[in-house]
């Protein structure tokens, strides 16, 4: 195939204009000559005969005239085995590699190989002659814990191709040919254990999408119970800065209970992804035993790097999140934050001086959030088994008003709502996720019906305190004052949680059935207490004795003791019927 | 030879647009003396920002372009030195050649971070104590126009035990200028500082080069194995700036009036604060004012989302609440074994002091509890609050002691039993 090529005509911050010969495609990739470093960078828009590309890189020294170099393929990723436990950038480049070949800094222009150049144990599952069409496993390698497929590319087109060959079981390099199909036309393709996918098109190689409809647990009370997640579900967890959003997002990756866990740290700071890959390697997976990091992959295109591929890195990490889920795993995807690659989105519409919209976010902003979030899914696979990728995105709203078009854009298309609050945050109540104010559509591991009335009473809890501001303790009557009671009990036990605590920080569903079953009871049950100061004391004893209840393992014989001293704490005090 | 050309096609706000070949973007170029950057590139038609103002330029000016981008020479002669914001001398001393490094490098490879975990001791208690500042922490001092955040920056410039200090002044007063330098000079800091000062009253665009400079000589002495503060004040003026120069460029502003690219202009900035092992650090301390005391303003809210943290400097003292070292963790459980907790003791009880004022200034009865909260809080504003106070973080975890043993019980602290043993005062008797 011929290479097409062009010229520099014009540059202006990341964006370059590009005069060429040949065909180009909108949305291809290209790179620009300058010096002896090949600057990789995307099409973006044609326009009276001239492409406007956006570069990946710094755009220091490029000048007028430099050769660009068009390559027809669309921006894209390489799939395969040792996908796991890499740390890549924006654009799947792997960083402690280019750490060794760079050192300190990120030198512009270097592009390493994805996949790690290595021998697996390949097993066919196809032989000669069996017709294959896009994403038909061929063969299977032992990656880690998972049996990773080896499947027929995603854009393979027609549905005529028959395998003409493929090697035996037995030790492969990664990228060395194992099976060549074959059409009707006598059109052979070699496949290799790598596959490259275009990160804007969504993987479709399955049989149904189906409702998200099985919970996946966080183990955290606050969301399993009040506002759960669902497998193949997506939600937003919008908050201003210092709430807590970067914590939650760790705290779901460690307890998320996902196969996998793919992490874009979007645009933020470089030290939290720190924190990350230095802890880690050092977590066990409860589920496995294993390193938590043997789950997890990181795409890490922190603030400091360059803007377009900030943009490209959300696409890298749903695309490889799809690739999992094609083998029948469940993926959770968290994305910090998603605010950032809006705000990419934006300063390259600026650059191509397209007519803003709501402070100045191009007007496909709502378009572009709602397809990203839509990649989300669970789906059934043509082997009939189950795989789904969930969606988590934190949105960081500018002032922490949640009326900004980021916000505003990702709330219509996500199934729950996790706001964090100033307030909650600023009073150390971790969660910081107000309770009021979030959604979820989906179902949780506890009876919705239940868990609406517990809402009710924090609800009342919070009205009675707000009045209790104006008229004061000795205005308010008993009733009141009790359910205010109520609702301090429901957020200071439940609601709240102690990531710092071994047992607290991870709270089982098994777990959570039971402690939720008894504060529901305590809730809906009528006291005979005299006046507010022994409401007071009953409720701080019961307060006590439940943050101890958290702080015993769900196996030991203390836990049902607790259970029941606290049980029998709260019936002394019940109403008499 | 450089070619010159002499047909200034267009002259708008501080850019100038001319015709020529073969330049480069991000190239440095002069036009008529002044110096000026290539920031777009259109056919043959370049677009220069000239730094020291495009007022007085003439459409037949030389242009000369230079080759090379915007750079700063690097030397152990810098220390000592004063510069504007375009790397001219402003003491009088000679111009430095040597060494050129190029400014606004590339990003470090967040593979290569470790994770922070050396104090910087300032001898102000409401940081050592409650809010650790941590090697290559990047921390900003949110304030008001008025409130004495240039004399608290140069303090900690003077009482910080660090190799080398890089200071950034955008927009500064002249006075305040002044102020730095002689502070500095008294405190026998200067001959390892160096200072890159732009002035209110000198071009815009200089100002935007400021932390570039300031930054990229902070990180060849970071990579020589220096400990390397660097103090930027203030960034809001920074952002002003350049808040100018995109509407000057015609671009579509977002907030405010602020080009869309503030987030990502303040983070490459800000991130370049570093730990580099086996090597020095960067910590950033920088001033952003808060235009109304408008913590959701553009500038302060991008920077809360950038930063590790914030200081809040009112009313001439570090509020405790709103302040935030998020690195705090990594070294305050190293320190002493009473710090963390002491630390959260005392801050609950402040909160309980605040609330009891609220109480008091409404009227109501005031109870036992009440007054000893009061006691306390007077004297925790006065004796570590007060930013005249100056003491090593030993020194005021003991006096944090006092103060407790003087307004309460033990009981009444919420501290562990185990550690009042040990550290509580004996009483006199």
């Amino acid at each position: 195939m011929e290479i097409v090529t062009g010229h520099v005509t014009g540059i202006n911050g990341n964006m370059a204009n590009v005069s060429f010969d040949g065909p180009v495609r909108k949305n291809e990739v290209g790179y620009i000559l300058v010096d002896d470093k090949r600057l990789k960078g995307e099409v973006i828009r044609i326009t009276k005969g001239v492409a406007s590309m956006q570069i990946y890189e710094m755009s220091n020294g490029i000048k007028v005239g430099d050769p660009v170099e068009f390559t027809g393929e669309l921006m894209s990723v390489d799939l395969g085995p040792g996908l796991l436990t890499q740390i890549y950038d924006g654009l799947q480049n792997p960083l402690p590699q280019l750490a060794e070949k760079c050192g300190f800094f990120l030198e512009r222009g270097v592009y390493l190989d994805a996949i790690p150049n290595k021998d697996w144990d390949f097993t066919p599952t196809v032989k000669a002659g069996d017709s294959v069409v896009a994403g038909d496993t061929i063969g299977t390698v032992p990656e880690g814990l998972f049996t990773h497929h080896i499947m027929v590319p995603f854009t393979l087109k027609g549905s005529d191709w028959t395998v003409k060959s493929i090697q035996p079981a037995g030790s492969y390099n990664v990228r060395s040919t194992i099976a060549v199909i074959e059409n009707s036309k006598g059109e052979t393709k070699d496949l290799s254990m790598v596959i490259s996918q275009p990160i804007k098109q969504p993987i479709r190689c399955y049989e149904e999408r189906l409702r998200p409809d099985e919970p996946l647990i966080m183990k955290l009370r606050c969301i399993d119970t009040f506002l759960p997640v669902a497998k193949g579900g997506t939600f937003c967890v919008p908050g201003p800065f210092g709430a807590g959003k970067t914590v939650l997002q760790h705290m779901e990756a460690k307890n998320g209970e996902a196969d996998i866990v793919v992490i874009a740290a979007c645009g933020e700071r470089a030290g939290e992804v720190v924190e990350i890959l230095k802890e880690f390697p050092e977590l066990e997976d409860p589920r496995t035993g294993r390193s938590l990091m043997e789950r997890t992959i990181i795409i890490c295109n922190t603030s400091s790097m360059p803007v377009a591929a900030r943009e490209a890195s959300c696409y890298t990490a749903v695309t490889i999140a799809e690739y999992y889920r094609q083998m029948g795993l469940n993926v959770l995807l968290l994305a910090d934050s998603t605010s950032r690659w809006a705000q990419a989105m934006r300063e390259m519409s600026g650059r191509l001086e397209e007519i803003p919209g709501e402070e100045a976010f191009p007007a496909y902003l709502e378009s572009t959030i709602a397809a990203f979030y839509e990649r989300a899914g669970k789906v059934r696979l043509k082997d009939g088994s189950i795989g789904s990728v969930t969606i988590g995105g934190t949105v960081s709203p500018a002032g922490g008003n949640f009326e900004e078009p980021v916000t505003q854009a990702t709330l219509k298309v996500v199934g729950a709502f996790h706001g964090l609050s100033r307030e909650r945050s600023d009073a150390r109540k971790y969660p910081a996720i107000d309770p009021t104010e979030s959604w979820s559509k989906y179902t949780g591991i506890i009876d919705m019906d239940k868990v609406e009335r517990a809402r009710a009473v924090l609800r009342r809890s919070i009205e009675v305190s707000q009045m209790m501001k104006v008229v004061g303790e000795e205005g308010t009557t008993a009733e009141d004052y009790i359910t205010y009671q109520k609702g301090e009990l429901l957020d200071a036990v439940y609601l709240q949680q102690n990531s710092f605590d071994p047992v607290d920080a991870s709270d089982e569903p098994e777990r959570q059935k039971i402690e939720f079953a008894l504060l529901y009871d305590i809730l809906m049950a009528e006291y005979d207490l005299e006046d507010k100061n022994a409401i007071r004391s009953f409720f701080n004893a019961i307060r006590q004795e439940f943050l101890d209840w958290h702080g015993i393992t769900f196996d030991a014989p203390e836990f049902e003791t607790q259970r029941q001293r606290i049980a029998d704490l709260y019936q002394s005090k019940v109403k008499a019927a | 030879m450089q070619k010159v050309y002499t047909k200034i096609e267009s002259i708008v706000g501080n850019v100038v647009t001319v015709r020529a070949e073969g330049i480069r973007n991000g190239d440095l170029a002069l036009v008529g003396d002044s110096y000026a950057n290539v920031i777009k590139l259109d056919g043959d038609l370049v677009s220069l920002q000239v730094f020291a103002g495009a007022q007085g330029v003439s459409t037949n000016d030389p242009v000369r372009f230079l080759g090379r981008p915007m750079q700063v020479s690097f030397s152990e002669h810098l220390l000592g030195r004063i510069f504007n914001g375009a790397g001219v001398p402003r003491d009088n001393g000679p111009a430095l050649k040597e060494n050129m490094i190029d400014i606004g490098g590339p990003s470090f490879n967040p593979a290569k971070r470790i994770i922070p975990k050396h104090m910087i001791r300032t001898g102000i208690p409401m940081i050592d104590m409650f809010n650790t500042l941590v090697e290559s922490q990047k921390l900003p001092i949110f304030s008001v126009s008025g409130e004495p955040y240039n004399q608290l920056l140069a303090r900690i410039a003077l009482q910080a035990e660090v190799d080398v200090i890089v200071l950034g002044g955008m927009g500064l007063k002249y006075d305040d200028y002044l102020a730095f330098r002689d502070t500095l000079e008294k405190g026998g800091a200067m001959s390892h500082t160096v200072m890159f000062i732009h002035t209110a009253a000198d071009p815009t665009v200089e100002s935007t080069l400021v932390p570039d400079m300031s930054l990229a000589v902070a990180e060849q002495f970071a990579l020589e194995g220096k400990k390397v503060l660097v103090l930027l004040t203030d960034m809001t003026s920074f952002c002003d700036a350049e808040k100018e120069l995109a509407i000057t460029m015609e671009q579509v502003p977002s907030n405010r009036g602020y080009p869309g690219d503030l987030y990502s202009m303040l983070a490459s900035r800000y991130e370049k604060a570093v730990d580099i092992e086996g090597a020095g650090s960067i910590t950033i301390l920088g001033v952003t004012t808060m235009p109304g005391d408008d913590v959701t303003h553009p500038v302060p809210d991008n920077t809360g989302y950038i930063t590790e943290g914030q200081f809040y400097l009112k009313n001439g003292r570090i509020e405790p609440f709103g302040s935030l070292s998020r690195l705090k963790q990594n070294v305050n459980g190293d320190t002493r074994d009473d710090h963390r907790a002491l630390m959260d003791a005392m801050i609950k009880l402040y909160a309980q002091y605040k609330e009891s004022l609220e109480k008091k200034s409404m009227g109501f009865a005031m109870s036992d509890w009440d007054d000893k909260l009061l006691k306390y809080g007077k004297l925790f504003e006065d004796k570590l609050m007060n930013l005249s106070v100056n003491i090593p973080l030993e020194e005021a975890l003991d006096l944090g002691w006092e103060i407790l043993a003087e307004c309460f019980e033990p009981n009444e602290t919420g501290l562990k039993t185990s550690l009042i043993q040990e550290r509580w005062p004996k009483k006199a008797s």
